[in-house]
């Protein structure tokens, strides 16, 4: 499969972060669908299955990437899910999942640090299409 | 009612027994306190047994004799010190020579209580012990507390401050390898996009200034009378830029001609914030009314727009830092999250109050009232 044959569903509140995400995802050839929240997540994953996803951790709450990465995972398990966000650095918190237990609460397949390359996100987005 | 543990270390059965009798029906009680103290009573007749029951039962103060048959009452100091275990200490001794009490105080022991001693002279000693132990934790817990919130500050403004970074290397880096095009026309979104995000950054960084000054700042010697009128009428013109992009009209009534002792650039903050709010989240071609009043003690300011509003649940945390709504409506309306919780910080430096009351899409209004005379700043 060639990377037109991916949709990618970027959820986003920063509309900047969202549209150069987008071009450069559009860039490499995949298609993508933009959404700016949480809500609206909602409202396309319940009647289409992209074929792989990528959440801003916080939109309209705090977890809005979680409670996506839990929605999505629940209704389409098999479709990978890259949480990304600016936060991890800041707060100390991290969410690396490496370990076990974090994966099984969080459900996301990596952890995304925002301001990454589009030429790295692309290497992530190809690994875990398996492209 | 908390019960606070008591170890009597002593080799003299008299005195442990003597300890638990006076002890027993004793309760500490001071006004500051939340609740009552009571006490339970440990013993043991030698040092090591005594570090046994430190072990086991955790105990909040050790009563402790010095000449011990084994190890010594100072040993038992030093052991407990080593560990920072959060115990309070006091040497029972019926020799206090200078030296064992320097170096009992060095290693942390709070009081002296001479042997013997009378029942009225342990229990002083007690109440003493028990009133610096829970100020000891109640400071400990206030700055933990404290250290908590700062730092929670700090990570959501780093956050907030590295999304307009971010943001702005994006674009530069789109311009840099020319991804739209050849020509700087090419670039017009992004440029203006960066731009604003510039303009994000800067107003959230004045913001800042703002409230660390509050924090920071002591102000008695600021205080001056302030005419609230000539502040309000100061605010408008800041905000007419805005709103006559907007096509608000910014109108202002003087009910009550208002003279407040402030430090002016509280009073400016909390116009220029509820003002620049009232333009920027209201409808093209809105109004935004600012009422001054009095009454016997307060003045009374209203900040009324015909804006987009505001709903039950998102106004509850209206006045928390870094809180702003997130919707369709605001989306495209820039703020550094700050400007309301600033604005609360400074009525209530005056003993003020500020209240809120909005309907969605039919508008939202502020009330504030600041005592006339408030001087006691704290």
């Amino acid at each position: 499969m060639k990377k037109s044959d991916f949709t990618i569903l970027v959820a986003d509140d920063d509309p900047d972060y969202l549209f150069q995400t987008i071009n450069g995802l559009g860039r490499a050839g995949y298609k993508t669908i933009a959404v700016e929240s949480q809500a609206e997540a909602e409202s396309v994953i319940s009647k289409f299955k992209p074929s792989l996803a990528i959440f801003d951790l916080m939109m309209e709450s705090d977890d809005s990437g979680f409670i996506l990465c839990y929605k999505i995972k629940k209704k389409y398990p098999d479709v990978p899910v890259i949480l990304a966000t600016a936060v991890s650095k800041e707060t100390g918190m991290s969410f690396s999942l490496d370990s076990g237990n974090d994966k099984s609460w969080i459900r996301a397949d990596r952890y995304l640090e925002k301001g990454i390359r589009p030429e790295q996100l692309d290497q992530e987005v190809m690994m875990l299409l398996k492209i | 009612m908390a019960v606070l543990k008591v170890l009597v270390v002593d080799d003299e059965p008299g005195i442990r027994s003597g300890v638990a009798r006076i002890l027993r029906d004793f309760h500490v009680t001071y006004p500051f306190m939340d609740e009552d103290y009571t006490f339970e009573i440990l013993d043991a007749p030698t040092g090591e047994d005594g570090i046994t029951v430190i072990e086991r039962d955790k105990p909040d103060i050790v009563l402790l004799d010095n000449k011990l048959p084994g190890m010594q009452g100072v040993d038992v100091l030093e052991y407990i010190r080593e560990r920072k275990y959060d115990i309070m200490i006091a040497m029972i001794t019926s020799y206090a020579s200078l030296d064992v009490a320097v170096r009992a105080t060095r290693d942390g022991a709070t009081d002296f209580i001479p042997k013997p001693f009378t029942p009225q002279e342990l229990k002083s000693s007690i109440e003493n012990i028990t009133k610096q132990l829970y100020l000891k934790r109640i400071t400990h817990k206030m700055q933990q507390e404290g250290k908590k919130i700062r730092y929670q500050f700090l990570s959501v403004l780093s956050h907030e401050l590295k999304a307009p970074l971010n943001a702005l290397e994006g674009y530069l880096r789109m311009m840099q390898e020319k991804q739209a095009g050849e020509r700087i026309d090419d670039y017009a979104t992004h440029i203006d996009r960066s731009l604003q995000r510039i303009h994000g950054m800067r107003s959230l960084i004045m913001d800042l200034l703002d409230f660390t000054k509050i924090r920071l700042e002591r102000k008695e010697e600021k205080i001056q009378e302030v005419n609230l009128a000539e502040v309000a009428s100061g605010a408008i013109v800041t905000a007419q830029p805005l709103a006559i992009q907007m096509e608000v009209s910014i109108n202002l009534e003087v009910r009550s001609d208002v003279v407040i002792m402030a430090d002016p650039g509280d009073i400016e903050i909390v116009f220029n914030n509820l003002i620049s709010n009232a333009v920027k989240y209201n409808k093209f071609g809105g109004r935004a009314d600012i009422t001054i009043d009095s009454s016997d003690i307060d003045a009374i300011l209203i900040f009324s727009d015909t804006g987009i509003g505001i709903t039950k649940t998102d106004s509850e945390n209206l006045f928390t830092e870094f809180v702003r709504i997130k919707n369709e409506k605001t989306r495209n309306i820039s703020g550094s999250g700050l400007g309301l919780s600033i604005v609360k910080k400074v009525v209530e430096l005056y003993h003020g109050t500020i209240k809120v009351e909005s309907t969605p899409d039919v508008g939202t209004t502020f009330t504030i009232r600041l005592p006339k005379k408030p001087l006691n700043i704290s």
